[in-house]
Order: structure tokens, then C-alpha cells, then sequence
């Protein structure tokens, strides 16, 4: 009897084995936390699945991806993830991925080439993510008067559009609601405390209710302008902000921030998932897979997220 | 006495003219309040937002005096300020937290100005490389991520009150004074012009020229350091990606709107730190009117453009020029006008 467990036990595994799928991974780089993030659980997540992931950096350059995604195709790999750091250049390098009958994911940014280059694109809906961060602060001041100030993304960048507008279409028709100032605060810790503060003289503190930051950067320095200003964030001023890095998390836990939004570095698991479908029976997913932005508020235990995310490399 | 005060008229003109137009768009920028042991108002944020400008500008000052350029003010920046993160995290106080990032600054002057001095590249040249590649040297200290501590006397130096004024006031301030102290009361300002004026020339007539230029540029890097640990106080965090991110060039404006050439010479270093009050009052002006971001930099643009217009010497000549015919001959120009 224990003979024949073990023998099944070893085909088992020598079947495992056998299914050990190679992906590589072109990543952009490593210009900010959340792209380390990613990197950190796209590798865990190859592990847990049992794929053999070969990752390749390129410092934020189009030409070493290319470079990378000819060597996985010569390497006869039996999927490549890519990151691109740009939208354009991409037909002929997954042309020759295609002609080799490789499926390339993109993750998290998209590209100008044909749909029929790639399997399917992961990403976040930044426009989403905004309407979350305003429903929750609608549903929260219910039909209270609330004056809201805005510290916006870089000007111009894509995400700053998109999670504004997001935002704007959530407390739109709602009278009680209304954004009094909105500046650029470049996405920066110190630019979201000096614009704060800035806010904080203009409107006079006191008749602020609501602060939305388009990340979570910029809602830690202005949680430090309003503390400055004796006042007490989380209680006089409501705070919302968008991405869920580890330190916002502290905030919540202190009573200092309010909500966020989860922008998930965890675009490789949905990836993966579509990817083990396709090999297994030809499942051709979607063209676009949307991540789950999921709200976080103080009731969410946010001492266990921070300790979740600490070590990510945010 | 004087002169001195001759000297930054101008620029205390300009001061006064645009925060008479900021207050025409933010009423209450004038008003100061007093509450809880602090001053709060517009006017104290322009002066605690204007500190790492000033700081540069004091330091860019010197080095712009002896005809050179210091580029790599705003990543020494963060050079400092990610040292400064590194040491209290890793459990050292606040002291040695201070003194290894002025260290480090020093180091990073030291190396601008060997290069410039010893090896003889180009200023923009030289200094461009530290640019370029510093932010890669504070991102490994950093780890890529911004390096948070916990308030302490460290984040004091930043968000701190000090007789109901912010902390930094009194750094970029003293910083000032003690700069152009040590000029105008030694010899020490005559040689640095002297060196700009033309390097040969002086070092023939015994000025240790190639010293005085990397002392220069220390003091450069000193100052950096010490804008650079007072942005990382401020977050309680070292931010090695944004940290100082473009401020070498507000630097470069101060001192232009304070006056000093870019070709090396007379310089003042009183102008310079005007010149970044003007700027910080351009900027927070900005932020108080409530225009929408996107004409942010055009407004800005647009003011710096017409302060330099103003204080152009070109222009100022024809000007005399005009007024001066026009009294010689009262009727010429009129009749000129209407035909």
C-alpha cells in the first residue's frame, strides 16, 4: 500500500514537473515602489503556480526590451509578460513572438499595436478607481454639506485625468458635494503638503471637509500639513487617496488617513490565471482584464496590510 | 551701508510689486496670525517654502561669481537628504544624522570642483555628471523607496517653530548672513570676482585660484545639503526621485533675478535670496489664487519674463535714451504720434 502511494506520488510529481512552464518577464525598471512591488509578486506568484519565471530588467529603455523579448523567443519560452515602457514600437518584435507561437500579456500599460498581437492586456482602470474613491466619500457624508479640495496627479499624465474625472462622475448630480480648489501637488509628498497648506490659508482649514488625493503620497505630506496646522486629519478633514502603499496603511491605523484605493501590484496572478487556461484547453481570455480596485477603510484592519506590505519593496 | 542697499532695491521693488499683485487676487496674503506659539499666514509660508531655493541660491551665488555653473545642487539634494534617512533609521541620532549629510554634500562639492579646478572641464559640463548620475547613488541608499522616520528632533529642523517662526527661516537666513558676512568683511568676495573676471589674471597676481574654486564649490554642496536636510525633515521621509527634482534651476533664476551675471564677477548674495523670495512668492501666489493647474508654469513664465524684461540693461538704456531725447525736444514726438 505505501509502495503504491509512493509510486503515484512520483508520477505525480514527475508529471509536475513535466508541465513546468517557462514565462519570461520584461519589466520596465524599477523607477518606483509599486513597479518593485510588482516585480516581488509577480516573482512569488510563478513560484507558488511552479513556473519557471526568467525576468529581465530593462531600465526604463525600449530597445533592452525588445533585446529581451527576441532572447525569450530564441530561448523558446512558452509565454512572455511584458511591461512596456512605452505605447508605440511595438508591432514587429510581437510579430516574430507570434510567428514563433508564443502568447505575450501585457501588464499594467497598454500598446498602440494590433489586438491580435497579444493574448490580452492586465491593467487597472484608472477612471474606475477615481469612482470608487468618490463613492465612498459620498456614501460616507451621506447628505451632510461638504467642501472638498483636490490634490491632483502630475498635469497632463494620464493618471491624473483619469482618476479626476473618475472621481468627478461619482458625486456628480450630488449638491451637497462640491470640489472648491484642485491643484497639482506632482504626485510628491512634499508637493502635496506645501499645496496643502496652501489650501489650508485659502479656504480657512475649518471650513474644509474632505481631502482627495490622487495618490497616497501626496495625502502622507498633506496629513502632515493639517497636523501642523492644529488640526486633526482623519477627523476635521476626511481623507481619500488611491494605490494602498504601506505607509498610508500606518496612517489609517493611526486614525490619521481615512480610505484608499488599492491600485494592485499584483497584475501577474490574473496574467497567470489567463495564461494556465490558454495551455491547458486554448481559452482565449478577454482583451483587457480589469484588476479589482478594492477600497480600504480604518475598519479593515490596517496594521495587518501594512505588515503585508511592508517587505513588498514599495 | 548704502550701496548695499542701492544694490537690492530692485529686486525688494519687484518683491513689493508682485506681492501687491498676489494680493490683489488672495486678499488675506498680508495677514499674519498668531496662535498656539507660532505666526501662521501667507507670507511665513513664502518665507519657510523659499528655504531650499535660497539655500541653493546662496551657494549658486558664489559659484556663478566665478563664471562656473553649479548643476548639481538639486540631486545633491537628495544625496544628503537620503543619507540623512539612512543614518536615523539605521538607530544614530539626529547630530550624526546632521553631520553625514553635510558630509556627504561636501564630499559632492569636493568632487564638482576637482573636476572643474584640477581637471578643467567646463562647469556645465562637469557638474552635469554628479546631475545625472547623483539621483542614482541616492536611490541605492534609499533602496528605491522613500526612506520614512519618525518625528524627532531631526524633522525639528524642518517643521519646527522657533521663536513663532518656522525653523528654516533661521537656517536660510543665518546661512545668508554668514555667507555675506564672510565676503564683504574679509577680502574673500573681491578674490572670488577676481576669479571670474579672468582666472589667469588673478592667479598670476597670487590668488591660489584652483583653491578658492573647489572651496567654492563645497560651499555649493554645503548648501545643498543643508536645503536638502531641511526637505527630508519636512516629509520625515527621503524621497531620492523628487527630492530637490528641478530646483538647480529655480537656483539659477534667483540669482539671475538678484542681478549677479552669468558671466562671472560682481555678485550679491543678499540679491540672490531675494531673488528666491520672488520666486517662492510667484509660486505660493499661484497656489492661493486657485487657477487651475494647467497655467501653473505659464503664469510663472510669464512674471519671470517681465522681471528680467524690467531689470534688463538694454532695456533700461533705451529707456533713458527715450526719456531723454523726449525732454530735449518736447514737441517731436507727439506730432510724430498723431501724424
Amino acid at each position: 500500500m505505501k509502495t503504491t502511494l509512493l509510486t503515484t506520488a512520483a508520477v505525480m510529481g514527475l508529471a509536475a514537473a513535466a508541465s513546468a512552464q517557462t514565462v519570461g518577464f520584461s519589466q520596465i525598471g524599477s523607477e518606483s515602489g509599486w513597479r518593485a512591488a510588482e516585480t516581488t509578486l509577480t516573482r512569488q506568484q510563478a513560484e507558488e503556480r511552479g513556473i519557471d519565471l526568467r525576468f529581465s530588467d530593462a531600465q526604463q529603455r525600449q530597445e533592452n526590451q525588445i533585446a529581451a523579448i527576441r532572447s525569450f523567443v530564441a530561448q523558446g519560452v512558452d509565454a512572455i509578460l511584458l511591461a512596456p515602457v512605452v505605447a508605440t514600437g511595438w508591432d514587429s518584435v510581437l510579430e516574430e513572438a507570434q510567428e514563433a507561437e508564443i502568447p505575450v500579456v501585457l501588464l499594467d500599460r497598454q500598446v498602440d499595436s494590433s489586438e491580435d498581437l497579444y493574448l490580452t492586456a492586465v491593467g487597472s482602470d484608472l477612471v474606475h478607481e477615481g469612482e470608487v474613491a468618490g463613492q465612498w466619500l459620498a456614501d460616507t457624508v451621506g447628505d451632510q454639506e461638504c467642501r472638498i479640495v483636490e490634490l491632483q496627479g502630475t498635469t497632463g499624465s494620464s493618471p491624473a485625468i483619469d482618476r479626476a474625472t473618475g472621481f468627478r462622475n461619482a458625486i456628480e448630480g450630488m449638491d451637497n458635494l462640491e470640489i472648491v480648489r484642485s491643484q497639482t501637488g506632482d504626485f510628491t509628498r512634499t508637493g502635496g503638503k506645501e499645496v496643502m497648506e496652501s489650501f489650508l490659508q485659502a479656504e480657512s482649514g475649518n471650513e474644509i471637509c474632505a481631502l482627495y488625493a490622487h495618490n497616497d503620497d501626496m495625502a502622507l505630506g498633506a496629513i502632515q500639513a493639517i497636523t501642523e496646522a492644529g488640526m486633526d486629519p482623519g477627523e476635521d478633514i476626511l481623507i481619500v487617496s488611491i494605490d494602498a502603499v504601506p505607509d498610508i496603511f500606518q496612517a489609517m491605523a493611526n486614525g490619521d488617513a481615512n480610505a484608499t484605493v488599492e491600485l494592485t501590484p499584483n497584475m501577474a496572478g490574473p496574467a497567470f490565471d489567463a495564461l494556465e487556461a490558454y495551455w491547458s484547453d486554448g481559452t482565449e481570455p478577454e482583451k483587457f482584464i480589469q484588476t479589482e480596485s478594492t477600497l480600504y477603510t480604518q475598519d479593515d484592519d490596517p496594521m495587518a496590510e501594512y505588515e503585508a506590505r511592508k517587505d513588498l519593496g514599495y | 551701508m548704502k550701496r548695499s542697499f542701492r544694490r537690492v532695491l530692485p529686486q525688494l521693488l519687484t518683491l513689493a510689486a508682485l506681492m501687491a499683485l498676489v494680493t490683489l487676487f488672495f486678499p488675506q496674503f498680508l495677514s499674519i496670525d498668531y496662535a498656539g506659539g507660532r505666526l501662521s499666514g501667507p507670507v511665513i509660508d513664502v518665507l519657510k517654502r523659499g528655504a531650499p531655493v535660497a539655500l541653493l541660491a546662496v551657494g549658486m551665488t558664489l559659484v556663478i561669481a566665478t563664471r562656473g555653473i553649479d548643476l548639481s545642487v538639486g540631486t545633491i539634494m537628495a544625496i544628503s537628504g537620503a543619507v540623512a534617512a539612512w543614518a536615523l533609521s539605521s538607530g544614530w541620532g539626529a547630530g550624526p544624522a546632521v553631520i553625514l549629510a553635510v558630509g556627504a554634500g561636501l564630499v559632492c562639492g569636493l568632487w564638482n570642483g576637482c573636476l572643474v579646478a584640477i581637471v578643467g572641464i567646463q562647469p556645465i559640463v562637469a557638474t552635469l555628471i554628479l546631475m545625472t548620475s547623483g539621483r542614482g547613488i541616492a536611490q541605492l541608499i534609499t533602496e528605491g523607496r522613500i526612506l520614512t522616520f519618525d518625528a524627532g528632533p531631526f524633522a525639528w529642523l524642518g517643521s519646527g517653530i522657533l521663536l513663532g517662526l518656522p525653523v528654516p527661516v533661521f537656517i536660510w537666513v543665518l546661512t545668508a548672513v554668514g555667507v555675506a558676512a564672510l565676503m564683504r568683511r574679509t577680502a574673500l568676495g573681491l578674490l572670488v570676482e577676481s576669479i571670474g573676471i579672468n582666472r589667469s589674471a588673478s592667479a598670476l597676481a597670487g590668488v591660489n585660484a584652483t583653491v578658492l574654486l573647489i572651496a567654492v564649490y563645497m560651499a555649493s554642496g554645503l548648501c545643498a545639503a543643508l536645503a536638502g536636510i531641511i526637505a527630508t525633515a519636512d516629509i520625515r521621509g527621503a524621497d531620492a526621485n523628487n527630492a530637490g527634482l528641478w530646483l538647480e534651476l529655480d537656483a539659477i533664476l534667483a540669482v539671475v533675478i538678484g542681478g549677479t551675471s552669468l558671466l562671472g564677477g560682481r555678485f550679491s548674495v543678499a540679491a540672490s535670496v531675494l531673488g528666491a523670495m520672488i520666486i517662492q512668492t510667484i509660486d505660493t501666489g499661484i497656489l492661493l489664487a486657485g487657477f487651475p493647474s494647467e497655467y501653473n508654469l505659464v503664469i510663472k513664465a510669464g512674471l519671470v519674463l517681465m522681471i528680467l524684461l524690467i531689470q534688463s540693461p538694454n532695456l533700461v538704456g533705451h529707456w533713458h535714451f527715450l526719456r531723454h531725447s523726449l525732454r530735449r525736444d518736447p514737441d517731436a514726438s507727439p506730432r510724430g504720434a498723431k501724424s
